[in-house]
């Protein structure tokens, strides 16, 4: 189940433009990982680099190493697809299949990769959804569009379809910030959950949040615009919080700039 | 007391004097009237030129009537409304006129008998005949023709939308532009030389094939558009589960934008559905009835309502049968975009509660 990610001297591009540079971490099993930053620094870049989605926007390209287990995602003969499998995302804004139905919307990790038997699907969806705290909102209306649900529980059905296909790793960007208070403190409920399963990396602009829910923060920044951004520090969050070791981190935490 | 004489400021600026929301009706009604008066006058007797100038009438006395007691700001905003209900119908007239005549002179001998019967034992200049032959003709051609074209172009926009990058796909784009332009006349040229190497006699297959020349470039922009409306998100949230990127293709992708493509598809069938001049090269037309669209001469509706024109000496019952025809011709027409209109509907993407 949940696996560690290792990562060492990555860099990713976007045609000749360098996003992020040199970004060397280790994210352990069962914790959860926030990164933080200012906007534009490379956060959702390294975050889709680490499932291989950073090579679907036209013109991406990363140079390094990202081991999953000791396996690299992007050694030769790795299929950007079956890594997607192993890797979950879930997106800043809630993006359910608007052609299907709540249940589909589950169910559609399995039924589009095929691999799945009709007589677990009733009790895959069932138990992701109650993985995802949406079970007892939704439970008498399964047949009915997905984007018929509020925001927050929308985003907590893209959490149950992607934990559907019960992957190691789970990646959220910014996931509370299309968000309502109520909404978010829920997902950040659910992320305490989801870590005795999955491996989970969440980026964040809300210094609170990153405090609630991690185990371990990171800090991204960029030298000016139009440079890279790089990763300035990751330490325990408790630490990174209260006595962080490079100032540039306590001044984007003190909100002197950022 | 100072308070009331706030509120009464208040009032005063942010309360105006409104026009009665029957004034346009009047105004309209006035320079019909005054439209037709002066036109009566001037001895014009076209009744086009009468509606124009009441037309410009009723634009121009929106304007003064509402500048007077609105202000001009708001005259400015009825005059834009104006504007826009005179050109709505300047475009609606002439369509609902030529429906208009054409179901008044089409119903005239469209019946049971004339939709079941040919011209096979039917003068052109003598009454009686049907166009069975020519609707077996145009279902079978414009049917064919949209197996072939439809999905061609629904395969070459996906590949243009999800897969095309650089010289290929721009040199497509290219193509495609290049083909919208192409006359129909051409197309069946272009198919008639084909023939002529192979000297092969005219037969309704080879209509379809210029009719998917000239319904494929349709097909291709319109699903085109539609794919590009489908959000990325959606493509990224399927990547994203693991799910190859063909499949998210076909069970994300194109679901989504079904009811779209489907209405392309039934308006480039719509307007081939029309074409004569390809028809009239390769089909070359049949009074009898042909069910093999891949051997011998065929009819199809336009080219049956051309041929009652153009060869019956000015007959009176073969103008009838061009109408009837063309009455038929418009309501297959409009049932393909009431048949869009309801998948379109029936596929959108829900929202519902
Ligand atoms: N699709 C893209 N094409 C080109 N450049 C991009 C794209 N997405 C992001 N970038 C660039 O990459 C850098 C990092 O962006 P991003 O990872 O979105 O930052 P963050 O998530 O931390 O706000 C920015 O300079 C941004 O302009
Ligand atoms: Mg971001």
């Amino acid at each position: 189940m949940a696996k560690r990610i290792d990562v060492s001297g990555l860099t990713a591009f976007y045609g000749s433009h360098k996003a992020i540079e040199d970004i060397s971490m280790t994210v352990e099993p069962r914790s959860v990982t926030a990164f933080i930053g200012p906007s534009g620094c490379g956060k959702s870049t390294f975050l889709r680099t680490l499932n291989r989605m950073h090579e679907v926007t036209p013109g991406g390209r990363v140079e390094g190493k990202v081991l999953l287990d000791d396996e690299d995602l992007y050694g030769a003969g790795i299929d950007p697809v079956s890594v997607r499998r192993e890797v979950g995302m879930v997106f800043q804004r809630p993006n359910p299949f608007p052609t299907m139905s709540i249940f589909d919307n589950v169910a559609a990790g399995l039924r589009l990769n095929g691999n799945y038997k009709k007589s677990e699907l009733n009790d895959i969806v069932e138990k992701s959804l109650k993985g995802a705290n949406l079970w007892n909102e939704v439970k008498d209306r399964l047949n009915k569009p997905g984007s018929g649900l509020s925001g927050g529980q929308q985003q907590r059905l893209c959490i149950a379809r992607a934990i559907a296909v019960e992957p190691d790793v789970l990646l959220m960007d910014e996931p509370c910030s299309a968000l309502d208070p109520i909404s978010t403190l829920a997902i950040e409920d659910l992320i305490g959950e989801l870590k005795e399963r999955f491996t989970i990396v969440i980026v964040t602009h809300n210094m609170q949040q990153a405090a609630r829910v991690s185990d371990r923060t990171a800090f991204f920044n960029l030298a000016a615009v139009g440079q890279p951004g790089r990763l300035i520090e990751i330490d325990d969050t408790e630490r990174i919080f209260s006595n962080p070791s490079v100032q540039a981190t306590e001044d984007y935490i003190s909100g002197r700039f950022g | 007391m100072s308070t009331a004489a706030v509120t009464d400021k208040r009032h005063s600026t942010l309360r105006a004097a409104s026009l009665p929301r029957w004034t346009p009706w009047v105004i309209a009604a006035g320079s019909l009237v005054l439209g037709i008066g002066i036109s009566m006058a001037a001895g014009l007797d076209s009744q086009v030129q009468w509606g124009l100038i009441a037309a410009v009438l009723f634009v121009l006395g929106t304007f003064g009537v509402a500048a007077r007691v609105e202000g001009r700001r708001q005259a400015k905003d009825r005059v834009a409304t104006s504007l826009v209900w005179v050109a709505f119908l300047l475009a609606v007239v002439p369509l609902v006129s030529l429906i208009w005549v054409t179901v008044v002179r089409g119903v005239k001998v469209l019946d049971v008998y004339f939709l079941t019967h040919s011209m096979g034992v039917v003068a052109d200049t003598e009454p009686g005949g049907g166009i069975y032959h020519a609707i077996i003709g145009s279902l079978e051609q414009v049917g064919l023709a949209t197996l072939i074209g439809a999905p061609i172009g629904v395969l070459t926009a996906i590949y243009l939308v999800e897969y095309g990058r650089g010289r290929l796909a721009k040199a497509v784009t290219f193509f495609v532009d290049v083909m919208t332009g192409i006359p129909s006349i051409v197309a069946g040229l272009f198919i008639l030389s084909l023939m002529l190497i192979f000297e092969m006699q005219p037969f309704g297959f080879a209509g379809s094939l210029a009719l998917a020349i000239l319904m494929m470039p349709v097909v291709v922009r319109s699903t085109e558009e539609m794919l590009k409306l489908v959000p990325n998100e959606l493509r990224e949230a399927s990547l994203a589960l693991g799910v190859p990127k063909w499949r998210t293709i076909l069970k994300v992708v194109l679901p989504t934008s079904v009811g779209g493509i489907t209405t392309g598809i039934m308006l480039a069938v719509a307007r081939i559905a029309g074409e004569t001049a390809p028809v009239l090269l390769l089909v070359f037309g049949n009074p009898f009835i042909n069910n093999n669209p891949f051997e011998g001469a065929q009819a199809s509706l336009p080219l049956y309502i051309y041929q009652q024109f153009a060869n019956s000496a000015g007959s009176g019952a073969a103008f009838d049968r061009a109408w009837a025809a063309s009455l038929t011709l418009i309501a297959f027409v409009m049932i393909l975009n009431l048949v869009a209109r309801g998948i379109a509907r029936w596929k959108a993407p829900k929202t519902g509660r």
